[in-house]
């Protein structure tokens, strides 16, 4: 893994976004492009760091295999839960077509 | 000056005054202050008046509605208010009802305690100034040109104006402790799993923490007594019971030792500086012994975590997708309506964020960026456990700066993300941390002195917090 930080480029930017589904327009992208490229900058002040062997710490305080009895409990009231939706039909949550449409 | 919680609850429940009463007098202070300081999103008033009949006829009928009781409470708007409007200050969420209460607010309601309103912030929680709400500033009760601090500006406000004796804020990388100093009150970010997240709009789950804010440091950890505890809804929630508090708060610090970080970063302003000496001599004055100790990874924290958030934010936030819940714009497709609603809906801050955790995850870059951050995460809290073999608690700046202009700093992140370089580590280690008014700086705005201590040892930090408070500096 190459260990410099290369700077973000209008491409980066617009190919995150598109990741990150942000429907955002080309002037958009330059401006968060130099905001952005302002930002990581000062990220490579980890590289002086000598970080091998350093094991990765994701969250600080350890539980695991949090376990409960497998029994029936109450739930929220999916009436009240999809009165929220932009749309409902049928008990469901309703989309726009999924495929097809797409270029 | 308002009425602190502790005499509040006091006075109801021995029948000196109502609940009513209480309510009316912090309804009236809002209607008088808050067209200006905008703290509420949202001011449940009716509600309110009804939840303090409630408590009145309780304690008519010989009750005690509980430790809390008739105490107004302001609730950051980013925590889950069943059937009340709850928005993160995003126009994505506008509208939305949640379909339940946040463990917090059914804590407080069960201990007596009226939620008066949801508080303004800075959109989903990201930022240090509440300039980047849908729905406006939050202006700084001291001087209403100035930024309150951020994100949970408006529960800082709220609390700093008298419009309520305390809130609740939520704090991912100095969210409570940093709008607490530069409003000038008191504000706990407690160990990472001691309050149940449940109901805690999700921005960075291996770092968000619920906590309160108030006048005092004894009304701190009354509310903290209340909300914190195992709550078996959240996964992360540490299995032992609340703490007990509020008896810390006047024991002294005889005996503590104190850390002093030797060459702290940061470049904080001369009278922050001097403020935080005069703490250090307020505690060894008071008995504490002043220790040197030394975070050599410190000034890295802010590198770890503007990963390390921007990542999880970018996953948590992945579920406004227009589907389930708040906003959607119209499209003629899934991906089209996800774009378009996600454009629409977010903010810029909330944009750069996701983008900049999306980056960090993405193929190519997450061994260079995450990956990193995740194993100078560790030599932060590896810094922290020797400095915590040497001292019983930390002192240092809660902020490099005193509240600044509006303008100053929201278009340029970079400047805006060094606000939070002291706060940052706590949350990167899990442990507390909270705020202490102590003094002035820079044109005469409030200074917060920061105390940290390790894991679980809130009963320490509230006593180095009371110690300080009873120094008397104030704000």
């Amino acid at each position: 893994m190459a260990e410099q930080h290369s700077h973000i480029t209008a491409a980066d930017v617009a190919k995150v976004a598109r990741l990150a589904r942000l429907d955002i327009d080309g002037e958009t992208v330059d401006h968060f492009t130099a905001q952005l490229s302002r930002v990581m900058d000062h990220f490579g002040d980890i590289d002086a760091l000598d970080l091998d062997g350093v094991e990765p710490m994701t969250q600080p305080y350890p539980l695991v295999n949090v376990l409960r009895d497998d029994v029936e409990q109450p739930t929220l009231d999916t009436d009240e839960v999809l009165a929220a939706a932009p749309e409902a039909e049928d008990h469901r949550f309703r989309v726009p077509p999924i495929i097809g449409l797409e270029g | 000056m308002s009425q602190s919680a502790s005499e509040i609850a006091r006075r109801v429940r021995a029948g000196e005054t109502t609940a009513r009463t209480v309510i009316e007098d912090h309804l009236a202070v809002i209607s008088r202050r808050d067209g200006e300081i905008n703290a509420f999103n949202l001011v449940t008033g009716d509600s309110a008046l009804e939840a303090a009949d409630g408590i009145d006829a309780r304690v008519a009928r010989g009750e005690d509605p509980g430790p809390l009781a008739g105490v107004p409470v302001a609730i950051k708007d980013n925590l889950c208010t069943r059937g009340v409007p709850t928005t993160c200050s995003s126009r994505i969420l506008e509208g939305w009802r949640p379909p339940y209460d946040a463990t917090v607010v059914q804590r407080l309601r069960a201990a007596g305690a009226i939620m008066v309103g949801k508080t303004n912030l800075d959109e989903f929680a990201m930022g240090s100034s509440t300039e980047n709400s849908a729905f406006g500033p939050t202006r700084n009760p001291i001087d209403v040109s100035r930024v309150p601090g951020g994100s949970s500006g408006g529960s800082a406000a709220a609390v700093a104006s008298g419009m309520a004796p305390v809130s609740l804020g939520s704090d991912t990388g100095g969210s409570i402790r940093q709008p607490a100093a530069l409003c000038g009150v008191v504000g706990v970010k407690p160990t990472y799993g001691l309050v149940s997240r449940l109901g805690l709009v999700a921005f960075a789950s291996s770092l968000d923490q619920i906590g309160p804010f108030a006048g005092s440091v004894t009304d701190a950890a009354l509310v903290l007594e209340v909300i914190a505890g195992h709550d078996p809804g959240d996964s992360t929630s540490i299995p032992q019971p609340a703490p007990s508090l509020v008896a810390e708060v006047g024991r002294g610090v005889a005996g503590l030792r104190i850390g002093r970080v030797v060459d702290l970063p940061g470049g904080a302003e001369p009278e922050v500086e001097t403020r935080l000496e005069e703490a250090f001599a307020a505690l060894a004055a008071a008995g504490a012994e002043i220790v040197d100790v030394r975070l050599p990874s410190f000034a890295y924290a802010l590198t770890a975590y503007y990963l390390i958030a921007p990542a999880e934010a970018s996953s948590n936030l992945a579920r406004y997708d227009g589907v389930r819940y708040g906003m959607r714009v119209a499209a003629a497709d899934t991906n089209a309506m996800y774009a378009a609603t996600r454009a629409a809906g977010f903010g810029d801050e909330v944009k750069r964020r996701i983008m900049l955790g999306t980056y960090a995850l993405s193929a190519g870059y997450y061994d260079a960026y995450y990956g990193k951050a995740l194993k100078v995460r560790r030599l932060i809290a590896d810094d922290f456990a020797r400095a915590y073999s040497a001292c019983d608690a930390i002192l240092m700046p809660t902020s490099p700066v005193v509240a600044f202009p509006f303008g100053d700093k929201v278009d340029d992140p970079m400047s805006m993300y060094l606000c939070d370089i002291y706060t940052i580590p706590t949350n990167l280690a899990g442990h507390p941390a909270m705020s202490v008014p102590f003094g002035t700086g820079a044109h005469g705005m409030p200074v917060g002195i920061q105390v940290l201590a390790p894991t679980l040892a809130e009963s320490t930090m509230f006593r180095v917090g009371g110690a300080l408070e009873a120094a008397g500096r104030g704000a």
